[in-house]
């Protein structure tokens, strides 16, 4: 019995990174909510998006990096973050502008809008694999970890390492500040009020006086926001390849879902739901029961409920059990 | 078939012809074979989402499960594999089985409450733990014997056609699961369902080695046509390729090529002649009923979801058979080179240039889409070494572009699937 040492592990192996992965997959899962309330589709080139504003949040950093210029201890990308916005932000205004508005205008279905979508999907998806190629990038620099497992033992004195890394609290850090951001946002200025009316309702929204457009335009906006950081922090936290991006779609999809497609809040604690159910169902927990139980019960095997490939599966599971027995997610989301 | 259509067909046609001559016929033909099983893709994505308007973006697992049917009905039996741990791995599944069927008899019949909830999770836990349990001792052994060159149950080792049928069914079995679990649901999140089921299916042929292998693929399937080098030794074909003038290695393998296009061809024809007649019977117009308004149908008595479980499985059974017949064609199977953008999504230009609810738009837009994707990349690297011609050589911007045109097939496929939603949504050949 060794309480302490289980705990550490626990905490290393599944809390960190599972904190991490969630606050990435709920940044995600905002954009995705979010364009679901107002334009009332689901975005399948979301993942394409994120990709493409690494790629210009990447490429920026490689300036950055020539030019000399460090962020100290945190990765130069964070300094990028501001620049791959605007660039993603103008990329899906453009998109919305030559695209989606035709389909808005004439108020197709919303599988139409999904099948739009794909091609815009497939668009994104050539062009970032033009830009930046099909290769992993790895692009984090700066200080790699805050606590290093060698370090957190020689001050504790436990068997067991934890190893916190720059990334992962560089990460929650992020998506708090941009999720309060958000909240503060949608909460208390005008704008923001004006596209939850919107969302509410969009034609009591258009009778009181609020410009359509103008609710669209803001949200393409913040979506771009919050995908670039989506991207950005996942990037810096494993690495970049357009591929992965477009594959995170299940796991955001998922996690808006989940929540409640439509609700903002929804989202995050979907993203969390997801992050944790895939590490926990998938972790060897070998290590924390030889710790907790009594010797002669120690497991000898890896007492991995489920291989690490099978990560898809888990949040696929939670999604069909959410959507047959609360259909509109956990948190109550809409239905169009 | 109209006269506008006809023309349309006759200039895909010619598009196959052009690389004929320009090219070679041996090129054009194996871009015909795969756009014969492109199009059965998308005759099956037409019944679905054209007849039905089901929104199945799960192409991929369907045609990975056509694929993983030829290796268990064609491939070569491996006797010792099957008494190592055959039955085990089979009782397993059948416990996975009971234990899902014991969980959702116990959620329908008992009554809400605390006791269902503990009795549920009790059998879901309990039946988890006892399916790994006799899973993995089984597995192990299986995978034991002979793992550099097998190492799984084996098929069969029926004739490789009888895949084809069998690809079906285990894309028909497939689909009656998700079917039941997932078609009450709107259609977005059907799409989103269906989109992972396509990735689990393909985690399950890529991680479970005991049933095909997994990463280390199946190869030397069996073909349904002769091999290339066995005709260049038969003295019959020799002599019957010298009285025509042919060179006998490009004839067997145009010979070769024909007849995979002739068996496919056989195959396309009767699946769409089988849809036109299922879309013109009462049948046909009931689902076009249901497709365009959902409350009146049901008002009329029609059971929609019934209907919507009934031609999902018909939809994904003939997505199955494509798959199988590209697994038979490739003569390998390789779960790794399943991608959703090129298995799912690209079947799905297909449909919606071709003209969703018309099977022969949706043939018309396999054929036109599959040579395109095969032949934008070259097309692209001439314009890119047209436009790069002028530049220095070594620069880095001309390498960057000669490397990125690789690329150019994804975005070329986006820019159609977008033109042709905005300027003829109805596709090329619409429906009627």
């Amino acid at each position: 019995m060794d309480l302490l040492n289980a705990l550490v592990a626990f905490l290393n192996f599944v809390v960190v990174p599972a904190t991490a992965y969630g606050a990435q997959l709920a940044l995600g899962a905002l954009g995705v909510t979010l364009i679901y309330g107002i334009l009332r589709f689901s975005n399948f080139a979301h993942g394409d998006t994120m990709a493409l504003g690494t790629t210009a949040a990447i490429l920026m950093t490689w300036g950055l990096q020539a030019a000399g210029i460090s962020f100290g201890p945190l990765p130069t990308a964070l300094l990028a973050l501001p620049f791959a916005i605007a660039v993603t932000a103008l990329v899906v205004l453009g998109t919305d502008r030559v695209v989606y508005r035709f389909y808005r205008k004439r108020k197709v279905s919303p599988s139409i809008l999904v099948i739009v979508s794909l091609g815009v999907m497939f668009v994104m998806n050539g062009v970032t694999r033009f830009i930046i190629g099909v290769q992993d990038q790895s692009f984090a620099d700066g200080e790699r970890f805050l606590v290093t497992a060698r370090g957190f033992r020689d001050a504790t004195g436990l068997a067991e390492g934890l190893a916190i890394r720059t990334t992962q609290v560089v990460t929650v850090v992020v998506a708090v500040i941009a999720v309060a951001l958000l909240f503060w946002f949608l909460n208390r200025t005008r704008t923001g009020k004006s596209m939850r009316a919107y969302s509410d309702n969009e034609d009591l929204a258009l009778l009181s006086g609020i410009n359509p457009e103008r609710v669209v335009a803001v949200t393409w906006i913040i979506t771009a926001a919050l995908a670039t950081t989506a991207g950005v922090l996942y990037g810096l936290d494993k690495s970049f390849n357009p591929f992965t991006y477009f594959q995170l779609l299940l796991p955001i999809f998922a996690s808006a879902i989940v929540g409640g497609l439509g609700n903002p809040l929804g989202a995050i604690v979907g993203g969390f739901v997801i992050a944790f159910s895939e590490v926990t169902v998938t972790y060897a927990w070998k290590k924390v029961l030889t710790y907790i139980l009594p010797d002669s019960l120690a497991p000898t095997e890896l007492v991995q409920l489920m291989s690490t490939d099978y990560k898809f599966a888990v949040s696929f599971a939670i999604l069909i059990l959410v959507l047959l027995f609360m259909p509109t997610g956990l948190f109550k989301g809409k239905s169009v | 078939m109209n006269g506008r259509n006809f023309m349309l067909f006759a200039l895909v046609g010619l598009l196959f012809a052009v690389t004929g001559f320009l090219q070679s016929w041996n090129l054009s033909l194996s871009i015909l074979q795969m756009a014969l099983v492109s199009a059965i893709m998308a005759l099956g994505v037409n019944i679905q989402w054209g007849y039905a308007g089901l929104f199945n973006v799960g192409v991929m697992g369907f045609a990975a499960l056509g694929g993983l049917a030829v290796v268990l009905t064609a491939s070569a039996p491996e006797p010792e594999a099957w008494r190592a741990g055959g039955p085990g791995i089979l009782l397993a599944l059948v416990l996975g089985a009971v234990t899902v069927t014991a969980a959702v008899q116990v959620y329908k019949r008992m009554a809400p409450g605390l006791a269902r909830m503990v009795l549920l999770l009790g059998v879901l836990i309990g039946g988890f733990f006892l399916f790994r349990a006799v899973l993995d001792p089984n597995v192990a052994a299986v995978e034991a014997i002979n793992p550099s060159v097998s190492g799984n149950l084996g098929g069969l080792g029926l004739p490789v056609v009888l895949a084809w049928p069998a690809g079906g069914l285990l894309a028909a079995a497939a689909a009656w699961v998700i079917g039941k679990t997932a078609l009450g649901l709107r259609s977005d999140y059907l799409a989103i369902a269906t989109l992972g089921i396509a990735e689990i299916v393909i985690a399950v042929m890529k991680n479970e080695d005991w049933l095909a292998r997994g990463v280390k693929n199946v190869i030397g399937l069996p073909r349904p046509v002769p091999y290339e080098v066995n005709l260049q030794r038969d003295p019959g074909f020799l002599d019957w390729a010298q009285g025509w003038g042919f060179d006998p290695v490009t004839a067997s393998s145009v010979l070769v090529k024909l007849s995979y296009c002739g068996l496919f061809l056989v195959v396309l024809l009767a699946i769409v002649w089988l849809s036109e007649m299922a879309l013109r019977s009462p049948w046909g117009r009931m689902m076009r009923a249901i497709r365009d308004n959902e409350v009146a149908a049901e008002a009329m008595g029609k059971d929609v979801t019934r209907r919507h479980l009934q031609i999902f499985i018909l939809g994904s059974a003939v997505i199955g058979i494509a798959g199988a017949m590209m697994t038979t064609l490739d003569g390998q199977l390789t779960p790794g080179t399943y991608q959703p953008l090129r298995f799912t999504f690209l079947i799905w230009v297909m449909v919606i240039v071709g003209g969703s609810g018309n099977n022969w738009g949706a043939v018309l837009g396999g054929f036109l889409i599959w040579w395109l994707w095969v032949m934008v990349e070259p097309l692209g690297l001439a314009l890119i070494a047209g436009i790069t011609s002028g530049m220095a050589e070594g620069s880095w911007l001309k390498s960057h572009l000669q490397d990125a045109s690789a690329h150019m097939r994804l975005l070329t496929m986006g820019v159609i699937l977008l033109l042709v939603l905005r300027f003829s949504p109805r596709g090329l050949i619409p429906e009627k």
